[in-house]
């Protein structure tokens, strides 16, 4: 389980990087869906988003998500390419499978790593 | 034929290599092979009009005997109802009696139109009216609908009653319809099409629904509780006189799912303990085919207060009969329709086979049914329960759910599922309902005999020790039958949907 | 016990291996005062008393097969059905088998639908195509789902043409109900006007979808390519309904550039059965296939190096993602889909063809010989398919009871829908019905101007 630790995590899965603004899911999540065949982001640049709103709908073989805003903020960005390729959430979650980026975000509430490290290993049981 | 590795190419590059085991019907396609024809038009001839006519058209051109061949061929890939056990939890696989097909098909029925004058098909008004006094009786319910199309759609048509009949009583603040976690994603699917919020209610440690969550749940917001009763557990909720009086209380209505009807014809009317509106299915419960997918057929049962919502139209009597005459049915609007659900009057070839069905079983023969059903599973719960873990230490109904799990192994549900089709049945119903882990959904239905369901049992008792001993064969199965574990992944990043595209096809 | 094979000897033992003694002990959750009530039913008839009961029910009908020739259409055709199509359907293997979840034992279903995909791409020019809805109208109303949800919710107007067909609009009115949406377009009052202005009129930034049928419910064919030029350059999406029959001969939706073809199946070797189970067919292009409801099945390979298909994009359907699905539908009209594929690879390009010529041609020899009549008149002057709408000396409804002490079934009453054409007969001609049959007709309606 990859858990960067200049990153911090919700307790739905998603990253949130205060320096750049950007989040996504986390690799936690991309594994629990395994295969993912589709991906919608659901915000548009302008947008003003909530932590907590849903930023994007993720379907797999097997399932479907939705990834929620891991921090409040204005959206600057989304990553177009996750419609072509959304292969990518699984293979690079935290690099090119970053969903949406915003400006004006605070991580307070968020976990840090070893937090979100042990909030994994608690639901593996 | 066209050539093959123009075909090949069209079809993906993974496919090149794909060995065939039957050509689609565009594979079999020969330029100029004609099935069946028709004569040539014996009017004089009307131009057509030019700027409006397509340039080709694309089907495939086979020889009745290439056709015939083709789906014989492909009908020996299914596994079916009339060639093996189907223990589908929450589907109710049963015999399909062949009676019922020749009564759907008799010329009377089949060649009348849905918009002849009601003089005209008095026979099938009579049936479709005598069905829903049938239905009414067995449900306790004051008046019925036959016109949704599956059990999603008549889901979808009590919710819009439901809603209808707040609204018409100023009750604008209901928004919310409460769900089970164990319900089917039909349920809140079709609150969600109807507008409303969905908010879960949680089962507790026997299988019923949560009364502590129930009654914080309830208030003045609610629409109502969509419950399926046995649920997809296969357990009878032991509170449902309490359940319904909860939800009634705060001014919600009772939606029951009746996909498990199997369980309570002549055991239990679903009105009597308080149920508002239900739906039936009437391709579990009543025996009409499943049809490798569909056409399912839902009527839905309403209480009195609730019936001037239903559909319309509905059958009902014109013109009163007598002595010397009978009634004259015909269509009737009630007082404050929700509206049609679909065009014309719903699935009547599956009417007629239910009407067939109940008539031939009679108000004793249902009760048998009923019964025979819950006997079974619980017959199988009894030989599986020491070999998997049944989460709920209770008697089931029609069904019950196991962990697909063995201790000692890393097999999982999925993996128990597939090496059942080595033993040459169809896996039960699995990871559903979401309650359960690796959860194995068995309802074995009423037409089985002991012999069959000694031998599933014997199956998964065998899988048990396999798993344990030889986990391989349980992972690489199915290997007996004609296909073995799809790509699925691929199926799903590498869409094909069509057999080839149209440009590679030329008009010869 | 019709169908329960289990003997008292059985039962006995299986009572003991469950621990009861009898099958009442397994009803005790059952609250005791409701529980085993007297079903007020007609006791159980035996097979053969059912059979006869049945077969008096279905006698007391008039029927198209002796009793009746039919000149009614108005969605529903009386069409010839090639006897290979029952015998396929009739297969215990196709009819008594589920919905294809397990793939490795369900290839025949899994490829019959997906050839059943094929060909109605084939036929309405477009992409993609689902495994069906419950018929033509409902067809139309997760067209409009699709549309809502494509635009997530933000364009809530849908534009809807009075000539679709009448049944169709009211579905999709019930369906909208929980919606948020705003129908408009159909004012019944708008028929007698014959293009297409007024409708594109009403498109603008807000609507999400367009609806018209073709041919129109009123049987005539418009080209839609500018109507939907017009709504692309709005953004706005555009659903035809067609007839898979005319679909043979005409310019398909998909070369207008529609982005959605729907349409009631029946026509394809499924009877006329009462109105149901009938067919309803979705098609769309590939870029709109997520929001599409439905299964769809597609082509993969198995661990044996074997072609084969698949129920794939599972995850947008209601049993995974239950409220956020774009519809909830669950059981569908396989059986039908299987029909229409047997037909039509039955008939096959040439057949097919053979079919749609017969209808036009007949119906335009029934227009021309009705047209000559005193008092009668085409109303319309579009180019039709293989239904037109009549005009009469008389209110229809009379007209229609004349016809029928004939032993004919006149056409459609239009002013049961449409208060302007209360005289108006919507007359279908396929081809089944024989030349013979037109010339009675027109005969019987001759008398009727004569009164």
């Amino acid at each position: 389980m990859n858990i960067p630790t200049n990153l911090k995590y919700t307790k739905t899965d998603e990253w949130f990087d205060p320096l750049s603004g950007k989040m996504g899911l986390s690799d936690y999540a991309q594994s629990q869906l395994s295969d993912i065949v589709f991906v919608e982001i659901l915000v548009e640049v302008g947008d003003a988003i909530e932590a907590g709103k849903a930023i994007a709908s993720v379907e797999s073989v097997k399932a479907a998500a939705e990834a929620y805003a891991s921090a409040s903020g204005k959206v600057t960005a989304v990553n177009e390419g996750l419609a072509n390729t959304p292969e990518i959430l699984n293979k690079d979650p935290y690099g090119k499978g970053w969903m949406v980026q915003i400006e004006g975000g605070d991580a307070f509430d968020l976990m840090d790593a070893a937090a979100y490290q042990k909030y994994c290993e608690e639901r593996a049981h | 034929m066209t050539d093959s590795s123009t075909l090949r190419q069209a079809q993906g590059d993974a496919s090149l290599n794909a060995k065939i085991v039957e050509p689609t019907l565009f594979d079999l396609s020969s330029p100029g092979r004609v099935g069946v024809s028709f004569p040539d038009p014996d009017v004089p001839r009307a131009e057509l009009p030019e700027s409006l006519l397509r340039a080709d058209l694309p089907l495939p051109e086979l020889a009745e005997v290439d056709v015939v061949r083709h789906y014989m061929r492909l009908s020996q890939f299914n596994y079916s109802v009339d060639g093996g056990f189907y223990p589908l939890g929450s589907c109710t696989m049963k015999y399909n009696p062949k009676i019922n097909e020749d009564t759907c098909r008799l010329p009377g029925f089949t060649a009348t139109h849905p918009l002849q004058p009601i003089e005209t098909v008095q026979g099938n008004l009579a049936l479709m009216f005598t069905l829903q006094e049938w239905l009414k009786e067995i449900s306790g319910f004051a008046a019925v609908t036959l016109q949704p199309a599956a059990g999603a759609h008549g889901e979808l048509t009590g919710v819009l009653i439901m809603r209808a009949y707040h609204k018409a009583r100023r009750d604008a603040k209901r928004v919310k319809m409460l769900i089970p976690d164990a319900a089917h994603g039909t349920n809140p699917a079709s609150s969600a099409m109807s507008g409303l919020q969905v908010m879960q209610i949680p089962s507790d440690a026997r299988g019923n629904v949560d009364l502590a969550a129930l009654r914080s749940a309830c208030d003045e917001t609610v629409v109502g509780l969509m419950l399926t009763n046995p649920n997809t557990l296969g357990l009878f909720d032991e509170h449902i006189e309490e359940v319904v009086k909860i939800v009634h209380d705060c001014g919600g209505l009772m939606y029951g799912d009746g996909a498990n009807l199997n369980a309570l014809l002549g055991i239990l009317r679903p009105a009597d303990v308080g149920f508002d509106v239900m739906h039936f299915n009437l391709h579990k419960t009543f025996a009409v085919p499943h049809g490798g997918g569909g056409p399912g057929s839902g009527p839905v049962g309403v209480a009195a207060h609730l019936a001037d919502f239903l559909p319309a139209p509905i059958v009902g009597i014109v013109e009163e009969g007598s002595d010397e005459e009978p009634p004259l049915f015909g269509f009737i609007t009630p007082a404050k329709t929700i509206g049609r659900v679909k065009a014309f009057h719903g699935q009547f070839g599956a009417l007629v086979r239910a009407f067939t069905y109940i008539a031939m079983h009679g108000p004793d023969g249902l009760r048998e049914i009923a019964e025979y059903a819950v006997l079974n599973a619980n017959y199988l719960l009894a030989r599986l329960r020491k070999t998997y873990h049944v989460p709920y230490d209770r008697i089931c109904m029609h069904e019950f759910v196991a962990e697909g799990k063995v201790e000692g192994s890393d097999v999982r549900a999925l993996d128990i599922a597939k090496r059942l089709m080595d033993y040459d049945f169809h896996p039960p119903t699995n990871y559903f309902p979401h309650i359960v882990h690796e959860a194995l959904m068995i309802e074995p239905t009423e037409t089985e005999n002991k012999d069959t369901l000694d031998r599933f049992a014997d199956a998964l008792i065998k899988i048990a020790e396999e798993a344990k001993a030889q986990p391989e064969l349980l992972h690489d199965a199915p290997t007996k039958t004609p296909f073995g574990r799809m790509d699925e992944v691929k199926a799903a990043r590498e869409l094909v949907l069509c057999c080839w595209l149209p440009e590679n096809y030329s008009d010869q | 016990m019709n169908y329960i094979p289990i003997s008292p000897k059985e039962r006995e033992a299986m009572l003991a291996a469950i621990g009861v003694k009898s099958t009442e002990e397994l009803f005790r959750d059952v609250p005791k005062k409701h529980r085993f009530p007297k079903l007020d039913l007609p006791p159980a008839l035996t097979e053969m008393e059912a059979a006869a009961e049945l077969e008096e029910l279905a006698a007391s009908n008039e029927n198209l097969r002796g009793d009746l020739v039919s000149f009614l259409g108005a969605g529903a055709y009386n069409h010839y059905i090639p006897s290979v199509v029952d015998h396929i359907l009739r297969r215990g293997e196709f009819y008594t088998a589920y919905t294809p979840y397990q793939p490795e034992i369900s290839q025949g279903t899994l490829q019959a639908i997906f050839e059943y995909q094929s060909l109605m791409c084939a036929l309405t020019g477009m992409e993609v195509s689902n495994a069906s809805h419950y018929d033509g109208a409902t067809a139309v109303a997760e067209a409009v789902s699709m549309a809502y949800a494509q635009f997530r919710g933000k364009r809530t107007k849908v534009v809807i043409s009075p000539a679709v067909h009448p049944q169709y609009r009211e579905t999709l009115r019930t369906y909208a109900q929980g919606m948020g949406l705003q129908l408009t377009g159909d004012d019944p009052s708008d028929v007698l006007i014959s293009n297409l202005d007024s409708l594109i009129s009403l498109i603008d930034a807000n609507t999400a979808l367009v609806i018209v049928q073709y041919p129109d419910f009123f049987g005539r064919i418009y080209d839609y390519t500018s109507l939907i030029e017009a709504a692309h350059a709005q953004g706005t999406l555009v659903c035809v309904a067609a007839n898979p029959t005319a679909l043979a001969l005409l310019k398909t939706p998909g070369e207008m550039g529609a982005d959605i073809v729907v349409g009631e199946g029946q026509p394809l070797g499924i009877p006329l059965a009462y109105g149901g189970p009938y067919l309803g067919f979705f098609t769309t292009r590939k870029q709109y296939i997520h929001k599409m409801a439905g299964r769809l099945v597609g082509e993969t390979i198995d661990n044996r190096g074997q072609r084969a298909y698949v129920l794939t994009l599972t995850a947008r359907e209601q049993h995974i993602k239950r409220e956020r699905a774009t519809s909830n539908i669950c059981s569908n009209q396989g059986l039908m889909a299987l029909a229409a594929a047997v037909y039509l690879s039955l008939v096959g390009k040439r057949g097919l063809r053979q079919v749609a010529e017969l209808c036009y041609q007949r119906a335009h020899y029934a227009a021309d010989q009705l047209g000559k009549i005193k008092g009668y008149g085409l109303q319309f002057p579009a180019p039709f398919f293989h239904e037109f709408v009549l005009r009469c000396p008389q209110p229809a409804a009379e007209i229609n009871e004349h016809l029928l002490e004939h032993g004919i079934l006149g056409g459609y009453d239009l002013g049961q829908d449409y208060p302007a054409l209360n005289n108006h007969l919507l007359i279908a001609v396929t081809e089944m019905n024989s030349k013979e049959e037109i010339d009675a007709l027109v005969e019987v309606l001759s008398e009727v101007e004569h009164d």
